[in-house]
């Protein structure tokens, strides 16, 4: 029977955390996404055993999701904008280590300490590496409260098929958003022990290092190499979107996360005065739809990047279309969302000449 | 003794002691533990970091606790801990071990997980990290080698560097009232109710060494009883950015930074020996 339930949608994101059999959380509270945190200090431990620890910090919370992490559980955390900024220097040890793990980022409006209310400001950070070195996390964009509980249980599915750190970018909306949602079963807790997990070196076994040091440079060139061929085969493998009447589309809305569902809206007013626009979302961000987006290009009249940010994603399409047809953006910055009407008025004004 | 004699001797001494007849267990009186690996130490001569890592292979030797204990190697001079040490380790970032090792151990709280860690990474970068981890009462082990110098780096001041000890960023002696007072992390973490064991050591004589070790022994030991974290300091030396000779900076040890950092137990758990 299915399961339904009105939920914020960093409840449901907490809820799918304790279904995915997580075995432990490690967080700091940060307004758009403390509820994740609380949710999970009520439920999880009670129900499943799973370790629930408020950090004294980010810098401390994403350092014992390393550390847990290098035993082959399944960890994750979660914050917002601020304090995954706190944390770009253990996620780009996470990734160099190539631990599996999940990390949430309820985008919140800024530089600086900025706003609380929703924003897509962190693109360019989660998507383009964030701290230092070259590294990639897998980057899914959920747009609705049910996949912000359906990419949990795919988010930890993806880091341990390739050893990743998943993140989850969503915004303060969608955290704070209610929403029906189809909750999945209970899943076990992990009970298999990775063979590269530092657990206690037996005595058959060589022991296990999880370090991201290597001081010969032909050695860390290796590790680069080895993980940009993974890399290649995430975006060969990984690739996801959601197309809205694109077949026939003279005009092409690019969009992600919240603001797709908003550039559906502003697709239906136009297609009302006889405009026919399609929506590209991109669901993950990292591997991007380039391709895609590429063969869509070839069958319109140009395309509007509309993103809560000052065109960030754009860099993106624009490397996609390659010059085909013109790429325009709109965004609205600091927390402000904007409305289906004057996504319509620039896709108007920018692309269609005032045609609709 | 003429040579033919001493032929004769030399064959006679052969046949009572074989050499498979002198190296059998009962002779041993010292060996390499199995948890130390091959490789040798990188490093400098007279260090005290290679007695200390010695003393930690010895305890989980001797505690037959090699399946079931990880490390957390700090970012300084000992970064390499997890070469040396042949058991399953992690390298943490600057200052983080604490909070690396309080990951492993909520999600293996049956294992044995410990951090080894030199005093940038515990008491300057790290510090939140060490303290709450303290606060929170892990039941894990913190090993803090106390040089007063950053010996990766080439010899800046530390956050325990002596005051008017001189340093490349301190060359003219550290200055109390610009540059602060040298931390005493130890004395702090003892004040904290999470702490269940806490001790200063030194490795520069062989009694410390004994002495150390003993600690070593019970810190780990304590870890089964779940009472909270353990703190064994080992205010150490580092000849190479002290610019002495190994002899020399064990003498510089013993009148200088020991006065200011005295060694002995600051909390002992009420538990009886047996
Ligand atoms: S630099 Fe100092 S602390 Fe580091 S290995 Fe050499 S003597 Fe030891």
């Amino acid at each position: 029977m299915k399961e339904l339930r009105l939920m914020k949608g960093n409840e449901a994101l907490a809820e799918a955390a304790i279904r995915s059999g997580c075995d432990a959380y490690f967080g700091y509270p940060i307004t758009p996404q403390s509820e994740v945190l609380e949710y999970l200090s009520k439920e999880a431990n009670v129900r499943t055993g799973m370790v629930i620890l408020q950090a004294e910090s980010e810098v401390a919370s994403i350092n014992m999701v390393y550390g847990a992490a290098g035993t082959g559980k399944r960890i994750m955390t979660s914050s917002s904008s601020p304090g995954i900024s706190l944390m770009q220097e253990g996620i780009s040890y996470i990734a160099c280590a190539e631990l599996p793990c999940l990390l949430v980022n309820v985008n919140r409006g800024g530089p600086g300490l900025g706003t609380i209310q929703p924003s897509q400001g962190d693109y360019f950070q989660s998507v383009k590496g964030g701290g230092h070195g070259d590294y990639k996390l897998i980057v899914l964009a959920p747009s609705t409260v049910q996949e912000m509980s359906d990419f949990v249980k795919l988010s930890f599915e993806l880091a341990f098929k390739y050893n990743n750190p998943v993140m989850i970018l969503t915004d303060g909306a969608l955290g704070q958003m209610m929403e029906k949602v189809e909750l999945f079963e209970q899943q076990e807790r992990k009970t298999n022990i990775e063979p590269w997990a530092t657990v206690g070196k037996p005595k058959d076994r060589e022991r296990n290092i999880i370090t991201s040091l290597h001081i010969q440079p032909d050695k860390m060139e290796e590790i680069n190499l080895k993980l940009q061929a993974k890399y290649r085969e995430i975006e060969k493998n990984e690739i996801r979107f959601e197309e809205t009447n694109c077949e026939d589309a003279e005009y092409l809305i690019v969009a992600y996360g919240l603001v797709a569902r908003i550039c559906v809206k502003a697709a239906q007013l136009a297609a009302d005065k006889g405009l026919k626009v399609g929506v590209l979302r991109p669901i993950s961000l990292f591997p991007f739809p380039y391709e895609k987006i590429n063969e869509l290009a070839g069958k319109v009249n140009g395309i509007l990047d509309v993103e809560m940010n000052a065109g960030q994603m754009v860099e993106d399409v624009r490397l996609a279309v390659n010059g085909k047809v013109p790429v325009e953006f709109y965004g609205r910055m600091g927390g402000v969302v904007p409305t289906p009407e004057e996504i319509l008025e620039n896709l108007e004004k920018k692309l269609a000449g005032g045609k609709a | 003794m003429n040579e033919k004699r001493m032929i004769e001797e030399d064959q006679h001494f052969e046949d009572v002691i074989a050499e498979e007849s002198i190296c059998i267990q009962e002779n041993i009186v010292y060996e390499k533990p199995d948890t130390l690996t091959d490789t040798p130490f990188h490093y400098c001569p007279g260090c005290g970091h290679g007695v200390a890592h010695r003393l930690i292979a010895e305890v989980i030797s001797e505690l037959n606790i090699q399946e079931e204990t990880i490390g957390v190697a700090p970012v300084g001079c000992a970064v390499f801990a997890y070469n040396y040490l042949n058991i399953d380790m992690t390298e943490a970032a600057h200052g983080r071990a604490s909070a690396v090792a309080t990951g492993i151990k909520r999600v293996l709280p049956e294992k044995y997980v410990f951090t080894y860690q030199g005093d940038g990474d515990l008491a300057a970068i790290g510090t939140a990290e060490t303290l709450h981890t303290c606060n929170r009462g892990e039941n894990v082990l913190i090993i803090f080698i106390n040089n007063a110098t950053y010996g990766m780096t080439g010899g800046q001041m530390a956050p325990t560097t002596l005051p008017n000890m001189k340093s490349t960023t301190s060359p003219f002696g550290r200055d109390i009232a610009t540059m602060g007072h040298p931390l005493k992390m130890t004395d702090l973490v003892a004040q904290l109710p999470g702490t269940y064991y806490v001790t200063r050591q030194a490795v520069h004589k062989p009694g410390n060494v004994r002495k150390a070790k003993k600690a070593i022994m019970n810190g780990f030991k304590y870890q089964k009883e779940n009472k909270g974290t353990c703190f064994i300091e080992i205010v150490s030396n580092c000849p190479s950015n002290w610019k002495m000779t190994p002899r020399e900076s064990n003498k510089w040890l013993e009148e200088n930074m020991i006065p200011y950092y005295p060694l002995g137990d600051l909390k002992i758990p009420n538990v009886k020996e047996n």
